[in-house]
């Protein structure tokens, strides 16, 4: 099972080691592991004030949802940073399971979603109120669609690797990624900023860690056999 | 004096008349345009462009021509190749044709003029040239026109069921219960750029963006604007009853149409019969 696979089964929206939920075998093939964290002072988590869409705003009465363009865990974690192969990847097959976006509680979940080149991607809305989707694609086309209470899920692909922002303009608050990559070597980190890479055959990979608010690193990591390489990424963060 | 001839470009939205670009050397441009029985051709539209266009839109066709800095709502950037007055779906090029109406009928609000000016194979020569500014007019090709049934005869019936339409889909959010463009979002919506816009404000009875017919408004909410948060609905409005919606919508203008006739004399002794528009809460 690949990494991709167990973000799938194991929900990536969950936090935590969430992603590692459901595995079920270690693949064969080299590991690369580690953490992200972060140094300096890092934008404050913010609650968002849904009080314009009051079914929202309801529903997050007891627990204001917070910001999530840097979202900080235990230990100076760093959440939702996309680590991957973006360079040495041997190839794989193409995905072809279904992924799925949920409009939820005026929230997208996840927040960052990663698909590969042409794989399914089903978006639904769960709220008692209308979303719009608009996935403001560069390099992909640019598409805009309403999905009001009860409409049927939105089918879509994307066809080329991208970084895509999201956004529902009807609620300005929402903004999430759909992160299009060629390869299936990746993980999105949880609350403790831990990722793992696995089922790498034999060579020299770049690997890439993207946070949406403070850029790109990347290391050369070189494996071989059935080892077990630790990487880390420290982000330097600022407030603004 | 050269502020002011900035200013005359600005307030007159054929400024660019005075102030044309200067050449920079564009490569060969080979892409064509068919509309109807006309072919355009990139290659002889240079000369038109650089005249008539670059000034706002930029030599590079990426909106960042001279004038572009005092003008609001931007000129489009060619390069992103998104526009929002199509025929064809959220998400694909628009037809040659659908170019070719932008071209001549303008923007209204904005300062694009309509190039009535220009005979229609100079229109056809620029369409074609347009398209040499995005790659995706190699890799790709223009969306399929929708399908429009039909319009109906109109009806009370008809514009009860687009002002039902007008709740469920929550048009208000934007547009506002009354069509004032005041909705709850109004305030913060921006465009694919980050740049503020606003709701078309019914009460304005202005001309909309993409024309001015009840076929122009159908396809304005089934393909919805790309490039804005104005989204298609054609997932979730059947394609019979986005004529009940047009029918509703206009009577919010205040136009003396038959629309608006026909539902002001049915309110006069119906108005009771009618729910608020709005949040749950309002009466739905």
């Amino acid at each position: 099972m690949r990494v991709r696979d167990l973000m799938l089964v194991g929900g990536v929206g969950l936090g935590g080691t969430a992603m590692m939920i459901g595995r079920a075998a270690t693949p064969p093939g080299a590991t690369i592991s580690g953490k992200v964290t972060f140094t300096g002072t890092p934008p404050k988590m913010k609650p968002i004030d849904m009080a314009k869409e009051p079914f929202c705003a309801r529903l997050h009465a007891a627990a204001p949802v917070l910001t999530e363009n840097v979202t900080t865990g235990p230990s100076d974690a760093l959440r939702w940073v996309l680590v991957y192969v973006s360079a040495g990847d041997q190839g794989s097959a193409p995905a072809t399971e279904t992924v799925r976006l949920d409009q939820k509680g005026c929230q997208y979940i996840p927040h960052v979603l990663v698909v590969q080149p042409n794989q399914p991607l089903d978006i639904y809305n769960d709220d008692s109120t209308s979303h719009n989707i608009h996935p403001l694609a560069k390099v992909n086309a640019e598409w805009n669609k309403s999905q009001p209470i009860g409409a049927p899920p939105i089918h879509a692909k994307w066809e080329s690797p991208e970084f895509i922002p999201v956004k529902c303009n009807v609620h300005p608050w929402m903004h999430g990624w759909h992160l299009v990559l060629t390869t299936s070597h990746y993980a999105v980190t949880g609350e403790d900023g831990a990722f793992r890479l696995q089922g790498l055959p034999p060579g020299k990979y770049t690997i890439t860690a993207w946070q949406e608010q403070f850029g790109t690193q990347s290391q050369d990591v070189t494996v071989t056999g059935s080892e077990t390489k630790s990487v880390s990424f420290v982000f330097k963060a600022t407030p603004y | 004096m050269r502020s002011h001839t900035r200013w005359l470009a600005v307030v007159s939205g054929w400024g660019v008349l005075l102030c044309a670009a200067g050449g920079g050397a564009a490569p060969a441009r080979a892409q064509e345009s068919h509309i109807g029985g006309m072919t355009g051709h990139a290659a002889a539209a240079k000369p038109l462009y650089e005249r008539y266009c670059a000034g706002c839109h930029g030599d590079e066709g990426d909106a960042r021509g001279e004038n572009a800095q005092w003008i609001d709502p931007k000129p489009r950037d060619f390069t992103m190749a998104v526009f929002k007055c199509r025929s064809t779906p959220t998400g694909t090029l628009p037809t040659d044709a659908d170019l070719f109406d932008a071209v001549t009928r303008g923007f209204v609000t904005t300062n694009m003029p309509p190039w009535v000016a220009l005979t229609p194979g100079n229109r056809a020569d620029l369409v074609a040239y347009i398209k040499t500014f995005s790659p995706k007019w190699k890799t790709g090709h223009a969306g399929t026109p929708i399908t429009i049934p039909p319009e109906p005869a109109l009806s009370i019936e008809s514009m009860r069921h687009g002002r039902d339409l007008f709740q469920k889909m929550e048009c208000w959010k934007c547009h506002g219960t009354s069509g004032h463009g005041d909705g709850p979002s109004a305030a913060t919506l921006t465009d694919n750029k980050d740049l503020p816009i606003h709701p078309y404000d019914f009460s304005s009875g202005s001309r909309f963006m993409c024309g001015v017919t009840n076929r122009d408004l159908y396809k304005i909410f089934m393909t919805g604007l790309d490039g804005t948060p104005m989204p298609s609905f054609a997932d979730d409005i059947k394609p019979a009853d986005g004529w009940d919606l047009v029918h509703f919508l206009r009577t919010l203008q205040p136009l003396d149409t038959p629309e608006a006739r026909m539902w002001k004399a049915w309110l006069a002794t119906h108005a009771q019969e009618l729910k608020p528009i709005g949040p749950p809460g309002t009466g739905q």
